[in-house]
C-alpha cells in the first residue's frame, strides 16, 4: 500500500509505530525492531512511502494494523532517501567542513593505498607514483570496493593505516564501475572513517560527475586514480632540479651580495681613500705650515741672535775684556819684538864685545907673546919681570910663551946699553 | 630535519638573500645554513630505496606487511611473504 506517515513514535523498544494515510482513510503500521534495524533510511512524519506488509489485529485496542516487511520512500530511492539524511546529519556534525581538510605533505616518503587488490586503481596508481618518485616506500591496504563487507573494509583498513602511523597521506582509490558501486563509499562507516583519519586522505572514487560523501569528507578529490598519484607525489627530477635551482640561487645572491658589498666597500673605501687623501692633504699642509712656523721660528731666532751676536760684538769692542785681551793678545807679538830687539841687542852687543875683546886681544899680552914675545915671571914670588936689573944670576924665571910656560935659569944679565 | 621543512627553510634563505637587505655577516650565516640544507637533502633525496609492500590477513586475523609484487601481464598482483 502506499500513504504518508503520521504519528511516528519510536520508543526505547526499537520498534516504530506509525499510522499510515491517504485522502480518504489511514491505518496503523509497525515496523518491528528487527526490520527497523534494516532500515537504509529514517521514515519521518509526511513522507510518502509504498509498503510491503501483512494485515494484522491488535487486539488489545481492536485495531487493523499493518506489520510492515519493506518500505520505500515514494518517488525518490531509499537509498536516495538515506543518501540524503546521511549528508544533512553529517554536514551537520562538521565532517565535510572545508577547515577541516588536511594539507598534504609536500614531500612524502611513505604512501599508503586502499583500494582493491586486482583492480585497475592499484596498477594506475603504483605505475603513476612509480614513474614520479622511484624511491618511494608504498604500502597498500586492499579491500574490497563494492558488495556487501566493502564498507567496513575500506574503514578497517583506514583505521589500521592510521593506528600504524607510518603513512604519510593515503590514496582512497576505486576504478570504474556501476553507479551502485559507489553506493559502498556513501556508507556512513567509510564517511566516518575517511573524517576521523589524521593521516591525509585523497579520494579517486567516483567519476567526475558522482559526488559521493567520502570526495566530500576526504582532504583532496581527485578524478581518477592516477591523478590521485599525481596529486600526492611531486616528480623526483623536477625536485632535483628545483633544489639545484635552489642552490644555484643562493649562491649567486650571496655572490651578488657579496660584490655589491664589494663595491660599497670599494666606493667607501674609495670615499675612504678620498677621505684618506683630502687628510693627508691636510696633514701635509699642517706640516708645511708647522715647517713654516719652524722656519719662521728659527729665522727669527737666527736674527734675534745675529742681533744679539752684532751687539755682542759691539759689547766686547767696548769691554775691558777685549781691551785686555787685545793687549794680551798683543803680549806675544810684544813679546816677539821684545825678543827680536833682545836678539838683536844681543847680537849688538855681542858684536861689541868681540869686537871690544878682539881689540882686547890684540892689546892683550897673550896675543904679543903670540908674536914671539913671553911673559917673564919670577918663579920665586910669581913677579913680573920687567926689568933685566931685577933678575940676579942663577934666579929661576918663568917663562910664559903663548902655547906654554919654561922654566929658564937666568945665566947672565945685560943691561941695555951695555954691549 | 625533515626534507620538507629543509626545503622550506631554504626557499626561505634564498628569499632572505635575494631581497640583499640583511647584513654581511647574517647573509654569510644564513649562506651558510642554506648550503648545509642543501646538501642535506640532497643526501635525502639519494638516499632512499623503492618498498613496496601489502598488508596481508594472516591465519591468526592479523595483519601483516608483505612485499609486495605485482604480475603486470595479466594485472594480478601477489604478495610474497617477507623473511621473518
Amino acid at each position: 500500500m502506499e500513504g504518508e506517515i503520521s504519528n511516528l513514535r519510536t520508543p526505547a523498544s526499537g520498534h516504530v509505530y506509525c499510522s499510515l494515510k491517504d485522502e480518504s482513510s489511514q491505518i496503523r503500521a509497525v515496523l518491528f525492531r528487527s526490520g527497523a534495524v534494516r532500515m537504509r533510511f529514517a521514515l519521518q512524519n509526511g513522507m510518502h512511502v509504498i509498503v510491503r506488509g501483512r494485515l494484522t489485529v491488535y487486539e488489545p485496542r481492536g485495531e487493523y494494523q499493518i506489520l510492515i516487511e519493506a518500505v520505500e520512500p515514494k518517488g525518490i530511492g531509499a537509498l536516495q532517501v538515506a543518501f540524503d539524511q546521511l549528508r544533512v546529519r553529517l554536514s551537520a556534525e562538521g565532517l565535510f567542513d572545508p577547515l577541516r581538510k588536511k594539507p598534504l605533505p609536500r614531500f612524502p616518503r611513505i604512501i599508503g593505498v586502499v583500494t582493491s587488490r586486482d583492480g585497475a586503481a592499484l596498477k594506475d596508481i603504483l605505475s603513476v607514483l612509480g614513474r614520479r618518485w622511484p624511491t618511494l616506500h608504498i604500502l597498500i591496504a586492499p579491500v574490497q570496493v563494492q558488495g556487501e563487507p566493502a564498507a567496513q573494509q575500506i574503514a578497517e583498513a583506514l583505521d589500521l593505516l592510521n593506528a600504524q602511523g607510518l603513512a604519510e597521506v593515503i590514496i582512497l582509490g576505486r576504478g570504474g564501475g556501476s553507479l551502485e558501486d559507489l553506493w559502498t563509499f556513501n556508507e556512513e562507516v567509510v564517511v566516518r572513517a575517511v573524517a576521523a583519519s589524521r593521516i591525509p586522505v585523497v579520494s579517486a572514487v567516483g567519476h567526475e560527475t558522482d559526488m559521493t560523501l567520502t570526495d566530500a569528507a576526504a582532504d583532496l578529490r581527485a578524478p581518477t586514480p592516477s591523478v590521485a598519484a599525481e596529486m600526492v607525489v611531486p616528480v623526483f627530477s623536477e625536485v632535483v632540479d628545483n633544489l639545484a635551482d635552489l642552490t644555484m640561487r643562493l649562491e649567486r645572491a650571496m655572490a651578488r651580495h657579496c660584490s655589491s658589498e664589494h663595491r660599497r666597500l670599494d666606493s667607501s673605501s674609495k670615499g675612504l681613500s678620498c677621505i684618506q687623501f683630502r687628510v693627508r692633504e691636510k696633514i701635509q699642509q699642517v706640516d708645511d705650515m708647522t715647517d713654516c712656523l719652524i722656519e719662521k721660528v728659527r729665522s727669527g731666532v737666527l736674527a734675534e741672535s745675529d742681533r744679539v751676536r752684532r751687539t755682542n760684538r759691539e759689547l766686547d769692542k767696548l769691554s775691558p775684556f777685549v781691551m785686555v785681551r787685545r793687549n794680551l793678545a798683543m803680549v806675544p807679538l810684544l813679546f816677539k819684538r821684545l825678543e827680536r830687539q833682545v836678539y838683536a841687542l844681543a847680537a849688538t852687543r855681542r858684536r861689541r864685545i868681540e869686537a871690544t875683546a878682539a881689540r882686547l886681544n890684540s892689546l892683550s899680552p897673550l896675543a904679543v907673546l903670540g908674536r914671539g914675545y913671553g911673559l917673564l915671571t919670577k918663579m920665586s914670588d910669581g913677579s913680573v919681570v920687567k926689568r933685566a936689573q931685577d933678575v940676579r944670576i942663577g934666579e929661576d924665571i918663568g917663562v910664559r910663551l903663548a902655547d906654554g910656560k919654561l922654566n929658564c935659569l937666568v945665566k947672565s944679565v945685560l943691561p941695555e946699553g951695555t954691549v | 630535519m625533515k626534507f620538507e621543512q629543509a626545503i622550506a627553510r631554504l626557499e626561505t634563505i634564498v628569499g632572505e638573500l635575494e631581497k640583499g637587505d640583511l647584513p654581511l655577516d647574517e647573509s654569510l650565516k644564513i649562506f651558510e645554513e642554506g648550503i648545509r640544507l642543501s646538501k642535506n637533502c640532497l643526501k635525502i633525496l639519494e638516499d632512499a630505496e623503492r618498498k613496496v609492500e601489502v598488508l596481508v590477513q594472516e591465519q591468526n586475523g592479523k595483519k601483516r606487511l608483505h612485499a609486495f609484487t605485482q604480475d603486470v601481464e595479466n594485472g594480478s598482483s601477489s604478495a610474497k611473504s617477507k623473511g621473518q
